[in-house]
């Protein structure tokens, strides 16, 4: 369950945000999660149910983008969508390729008062 | 982070804890239409944290030549038999001082106190995995010298660790022939990561279906880049391709 301490880097990262621009409330948090993160989007909001937040973040709605897996092949240069590390390249085959999209793990804006 | 962590030295038990809430919370979300609310965009990473301690950690390794191993696996592998066959057999050439994680018992350290190296066991509760600031904390208390090569056997778990750079300059996989040679399709985000693969338990391949030729062309399709070594750390077969590999570490 990495889900819990993802979710505390959250709320930690939120919460100094939210401070230093003297919110009242945290309504909404907004992240970005990549297919190939290797973090779960249930078990993620299920984590985030079961901590106990302060009273800023006590009724922030967490919002996921799950962002699909994009790779670029290192043979031949053509981008292809992928679902897992072990794609071949629709145009030489080859398996040498960089994921450049897919792997994120970012928060992308809150929303506050 | 959250997870209740103990960290202590064999001899004197020292253990540091971190809050820990982990008791459910229903809430009810009430809908914002209050016209004050602002949408603040914010883009960090969410493990920045980890990663900064981790490049710490990795500056201060490289600062005084420590070499450093995040050895990872599913649980019984064979990380902690590996590991003391490996320091009996270097203790002479290489300076070897050892980080053990477990969620609980200080079972492991001991086996690696055993062999008269420096160790220091985290027991990280609930937690799955270690961090940076654990190793960070660990290091402190552990004192390790330079020109070491320090190796860290992570929490058991072939998923979580994945996530987390200790600040490693390599990490080892271990799977052992007992579960099954598709644990790289299972677990990819793992295999992705590692520089070093090691097949352990060779000797029960008789026994079991475990095809070592499938095993690697899966691991190579998670990661175009993994070294394997085939090894059986019980009896010994395969193991003096690891030794050099560590002593060309120097
Ligand atoms: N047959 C055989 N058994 C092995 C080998 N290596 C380890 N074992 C056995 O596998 C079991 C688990 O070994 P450990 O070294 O404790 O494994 P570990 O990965 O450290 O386990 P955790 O720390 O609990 O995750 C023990 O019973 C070992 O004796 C091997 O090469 N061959
Ligand atoms: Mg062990
Ligand atoms: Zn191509």
């Amino acid at each position: 369950m990495h889900e819990l301490s993802i979710t505390m880097n959250i709320l930690n990262i939120v919460e100094e945000n939210a401070i230093d621009l003297n919110a009242k409330t945290v309504h909404e948090i907004e992240i970005d999660i990549g297919e190939l993160s290797g973090v779960d989007d249930d078990a993620l909001q299920f984590a985030m149910q079961c901590t106990v937040k302060s009273e800023l973040l006590n009724h922030a709605l967490l919002v996921i983008n799950k962002i699909p897996a994009k790779a670029r092949c290192k043979t031949c240069n053509h981008e292809f969508d992928v679902s897992d590390y072990y794609a071949e390249c629709p145009e030489c085959h080859g398996f040498d390729n960089d994921i450049y999209q897919g792997k994120e793990l970012k928060i992308k804006s809150i929303t506050i008062d | 982070m959250c997870e209740t962590c103990g960290c202590g030295h064999p001899d004197n038990n020292i253990t540091f804890r971190r809050p820990s809430h982990p008791h459910t919370h229903p809430h009810v979300h009430e809908s914002s239409d209050d016209s004050h609310s602002r949408v603040i965009k914010i883009e960090r990473d969410i493990l920045a944290a980890n990663k900064q301690l981790a490049e710490r950690n990795r500056g201060y390794f490289e600062a005084k030549n420590i070499k450093t191993l995040n050895l990872v696996s599913a649980p019984g592998s064979g990380k902690t038999t590996l590991l003391v066959k490996t320091i009996e057999t270097l203790k002479r050439d290489i300076n070897f001082c050892v980080i053990e994680g477990d969620q609980q018992t200080m079972n492991d350290s001991e086996r690696i106190s055993a062999t008269g190296a420096e160790v220091i066991q985290i027991n990280t509760g609930n937690g799955c995995h270690l961090d940076a600031d654990m190793i960070n904390k660990a290091v402190k208390k552990l004192n390790v010298p330079e020109n070491s090569v320090l190796v860290i056997e992570n929490v058991g778990n072939l998923v979580c660790p994945a996530l987390f750079d200790l600040g490693e300059a390599y990490r080892v996989v271990i799977m052992s022939v007992t579960e099954g040679d598709d644990k790289p399709l299972k677990y990819p985000n793992m295999f992705h990561t590692s520089d070093i693969c090691l097949i352990n338990k060779t000797d029960l391949l008789p026994y079991v279906d475990f095809d070592i030729a499938k095993a690697k062309e899966y691991a190579l399709k998670a990661n175009h880049h993994l070294r394997f070594f085939e090894i059986s750390a019980k009896t010994g077969e395969g193991m003096n391709e690891w030794f050099d590999w560590l002593r060309g570490l120097k």
